[in-house]
């Protein structure tokens, strides 16, 4: 009996403890977790931000001030310290979130979470987001200056990662049950291979040619034109392109494959794009250049952006650094502010390979059989056995899509071509546009950079205003990579590249301001091949009218315009709807629906119903223009936007516009009365469900933390006007993820603001206490402190010394 | 002073020292080797360790959350979900580390039966 009750005693113990510390389900261990003296209450805590911390590999001390914003102010004797400390410090703050966009870049979210990421994992690894990382690894290790920062910044990391202890680990180390490992080098290039998958990795050469073959070429240029009927390019349209001498590549005689596959990759958010802009002394209120920059990416928490200064005795620059790069992104030093938006072009491409026989160890090029290589892509999943994946790469590149992954023959396959891929490290552009003085800095700075291609603004104290169009682009014959490619003609290869000092750029205009917002980089005089990727056609727009209304401009002409709501798409369409739409059949409740959206100042306000009114009435009627997209069996991109309203207003009569599955023929006018119905019923429905269907409760902003936004760690129904076409471009879970304003005064008033805060615990009052004020549009001036001794709104200071 | 508050005091304070230095886990060491030298009868076997290290949790989580306002709590207690509420969150947390060191303290005593038989 003793010995049973022995027994039965220990049996329970061990039970206990193995139930309480094993992670089971989406549930963490949960002694371990709720275990005051290591679990999550040791989360629950301010920010350790003064004192002295010793570091190993530190060569002299380097000072840290925090103002009350949690800005750490960095001040090194030397780059490699700098750097060290940005690596330190930003680690302090925001390991998890390193660490866990490093793993989703390189496909190893299974490890973390488990089976349910591995179709993402292996679509990162189809993609050859490891691959990518390690071409540009490979260079930056050819760098000796650049690798040298790189390790500086790596050991930073790696001296707080080592500094932890289980009770110090980051919460969803704990919430997931698992450990940092150490950072490297790679790390930080999958953190660029994963901005360059967010910014440049979106193509639609399969909807294209499916849509190509099923609707016509003349069809298919309607709906995708290259350009709108508006010029409102980034770089002027005054601009002369005579000095550009180069050969244009001639087009082959040569037939398109018209294959489609019935799946492809998951795309980047097509709507990842920015804003900025900034004014001569001509147009400036106080004779200073002003610049702007608003990126427009996920909203989420922690927030992709860090804000930091770094200082050594030689520069000094503030700004929005991204947690595993170097240097400052989106800033400003005592000369020069740069800011960047996305300059989408395409830069991936498709090719349709020919293997020889079913082992696919060759395949045809130039009417020769050329041998494959294969990547194995060993994927870790957390309880489950690993997954292999071969990926089989061609000179294109991997041959992401075959018969294993969304392909449909053992002897064909779909080789990508992209830019990600083919890195280059003459430099690292961030590190040279910090220290940068004038204009030939940064252009000196930039030209190398490859990708993501970015809208680089540029204004200096000494008045200077300039914006290049920056990244390396295929020099395309016309149509080259709009559709599927024949992989096996040479002529299909991509032949060269644009040379760098061709890329549109325009210096000190003479409207006296420069913009951009993804839209069109140029008119079509710009001789080399460019076709519409989907640019924005409204901010542009928007933008470069505000900039044409009136003489000067000041810091609040600037702070309105990016928090403006005026929804120029609304107002080019409704007011046609509203003459056009036969309105007899309307109910009461419809009628008094539409008598509120009539009266519409096409502001989408978050107080105001028309908005939402708007917002569903369009989604019906884009999806009713385009039902015979939902038809085809094939992927298809629904028509842009622009074209779709252009249509609605110029081709009433048009075929799209019948509905296919009812006996009438619809034309746009009754498209705007049954979307309009549909709409009517969605909205009472909402109400009697939701209440109120104003905009702000309509369109439920929220800022999801990275988990899948768990509820507990994430913001929701954010008092934030605007949508994705306005220049306040905040949608439901995406926007402006980091506003600055800089004055080129000496030395530069800066303010900057993001949906977010410098600590990435959920614990810390500064997880996200700018969201508030963010929302509604105010911002946070920016403490540029001039040296080390300066201490002004400083709340606390840490020094880094050098491990005896 | 009885058995009772002698073990729950000495357990408290095992748990506690232990706690600074090793993982979570201690307290069930530090309510095992209570139940194993002081000796305790009946239902008081498993809940004097288990009084013991729910009041230790209970407090020790509410020194470190109170001195923050309670903000990281408040998350959790949506996390779990206790409809955000802070005083259940710690009482659950009590309970979890409470059953781990009730049950411990029954295999210590169950050893220290054992033992005496043996000798």
């Amino acid at each position: 009996m003793k010995l049973f009750k022995f027994l039965l005693s220990f049996i329970l113990t061990v039970g206990v403890f193995y139930i309480l510390d094993t992670k089971i389900g989406s549930a963490p261990p949960i002694g371990k977790f709720l275990s005051p003296s290591q679990g999550v209450w040791q989360n629950e805590s301010d920010e350790s931000i003064d004192g002295k911390i010793q570091i190993e590999g530190l060569k002299d001390e380097v000072i840290v001030h925090y103002d009350e914003q949690l800005i750490p102010h960095v001040f090194a004797q030397n780059d490699a310290d700098l750097y060290r400390a940005q690596g330190y410090i930003t680690a302090k703050h925001r390991l998890w979130q390193m660490e866990f966009q490093t793993h989703a870049s390189a496909g190893r979210l299974s490890e973390i979470i488990g089976e349910k990421a591995l179709n993402y994992d292996r679509a990162q690894r189809r993609k050859g987001m490891g691959y990518g990382a390690e071409v540009l690894l490979k260079k930056w290790n050819q760098n000796t200056n650049v690798k040298n920062l790189l390790s500086a910044y790596t050991n930073g990391v790696n001296n707080y990662i080592n500094s932890l202890n289980q009770s110090e680990l980051p919460l969803e180390y704990k919430l997931l049950d698992y450990k940092p490992e150490p950072w490297t080098l790679k790390k930080s290039a999958l953190l660029l291979m994963y901005m360059t998958d967010m910014l440049c990795g979106g193509e639609t050469d399969f909807e294209y040619t499916n849509a190509l073959r099923e609707f016509g070429k003349d069809r298919f240029d309607m709906l995708y034109p290259d350009f709108y009927d508006f010029d409102e390019p980034v770089i002027p349209t005054d601009t002369d392109w005579s000095f550009i001498d180069v050969e244009m590549t001639k087009t082959p005689q040569s037939e398109l494959p018209l294959d489609s596959i019935t799946s492809v990759l998951e795309k980047p958010n097509p709507h990842n794009g920015s804003n900025n802009w900034a004014v001569g002394p001509s147009k400036s209120y106080s004779g200073n250049p002003i610049l702007a920059n608003d990126p427009h990416l996920g909203l989420n928490l922690p927030s992709i952006w860090y804000v930091m200064q770094l200082a050594t005795p030689e520069h000094n620059s503030m700004g929005a650094t991204l947690p595993g790069a170097l240097g400052i992104i989106s800033g400003f030093n005592n000369h020069i502010s740069w800011g960047e938006t996305n300059a989408t072009r395409d830069v991936k491409d498709w090719y349709k390979i020919e293997f020889k026989d079913k082992s696919r160890k060759q395949y045809k090029h130039d009417n020769n059989w050329k041998n494959t290589s294969v990547r194995v892509e060993k994927i870790k999943i957390k309880d489950k056995e690993t997954y292999i994946d071969s990926v089989i790469y061609t000179h294109h590149g991997p041959v992401s899509y075959d018969q294993a992954f969304k392909g449909n023959g053992k002897k064909e396959g779909y080789a990508m071509k992209w830019i990600g891929h083919m890195a280059k490290a003459n430099s690292y552009i961030f590190l040279d546009l910090n220290k940068g003085k004038n204009y030939d800095d940064y252009l000196n700075a930039i030209k190398n950079w490859v990708a993501p291609a970015q809208n680089f603004v540029f204004a200096s104290t000494t008045g200077d205003i300039a914006l290049w169009i920056q990244g390396q682009f295929p020099n395309k014959w016309r149509g080259q990579g709009k559709f599927l490619l024949d992989g096996s003609n040479p002529d299909h290869d991509w032949q060269s590249f644009i040379p760098q000092k061709f890329n549109a750029h325009t210096k000190n205009p003479e409207r006296g301001f420069v913009s951009s917002s993804n839209q069109h980089p140029t008119d079509s005089l710009y001789p080399f091949y460019v076709f519409n990727d989907g640019y924005d056609a409204y901010r542009n727009r928007v933008i470069n009218d505000f900039f044409r209304s009136k003489e000067k401009f000041n810091i609040k002409d600037f702070k309105d315009l990016q928090n403006t709501n005026f929804n120029k798409k609304a107002s080019e369409l409704l007011p046609y709807m509203f003459d056009n739409m036969d309105v007899s059949t309307l109910s009461d409740e419809e009628n008094e629906i539409l008598s509120s959206i009539k009266t519409w100042d096409f502001n989408s306000d978050i107080d105001k119903v028309a908005p939402s009114i708007w917002d569903s009435w369009w989604n019906n009627l884009y999806d009713l223009i385009w039902d015979e997209f939902e038809t085809k069996d094939v992927v298809l991109e629904k028509p842009f936007t622009y074209q779709a309203i252009s249509m609605l207003k110029n081709y009433p009569n048009d075929e799209f516009m019948d509905i296919l599955k009812t006996p009438e023929k619809e034309t746009s006018h009754d498209l705007f009365l049954i979307a309009f119905k549909k709409t009517a019923k969605e909205l009472i429905d909402w109400k009697s469900e939701n209440g109120d269907y104003n905009w702000q409760a309509y369109k439920g902003t929220y800022v999801g933390h990275l988990l899948q936004a768990i509820p507990a760690f994430s913001r929701f129904d954010l008092p934030i006007g605007g949508d994705k076409n306005t220049v306040n471009a905040a949608a439901k879970n995406w926007g402006p993820s980091w506003r600055m304003i800089v004055e080129m005064t000496t030395p530069p008033t800066a303010l900057g603001i993001y949906p977010g805060g410098q600590s990435g615990n959920p614990g810390s009052k500064y997880y996200d206490n700018f969201i508030d004020d963010w929302a509604v549009g105010n911002y946070h001036s920016l403490n540029f402190l001039q040296n080390e001794s300066q201490t002004d709104n400083v709340i606390a200071t840490q020094t880094l010394t050098p491990k005896q | 002073m009885s058995k009772n508050i002698i073990n729950f005091i000495g357990t408290i304070i095992i748990a506690a020292i232990l706690s600074q230095f090793f993982p979570w886990w201690t307290i069930m060491v530090a309510s095992f080797a209570t139940g194993l030298f002081i000796n305790l009868k009946k239902a008081a076997v498993f809940f004097v360790p288990f009084l013991a290290i729910l009041i230790f949790w209970i407090v020790y989580s509410y020194i470190l959350s109170s001195s923050n306002d309670f903000i990281l709590a408040k998350k959790i207690a949506v996390l779990f979900p206790l409809n955000g509420n802070v005083t259940l969150l710690m009482l659950f947390t009590g309970i979890i580390g409470g059953i781990a060191g009730g049950i411990a303290g029954v295999f210590g005593k169950q050893c220290s039966v054992l033992l005496a038989t043996k000798n």
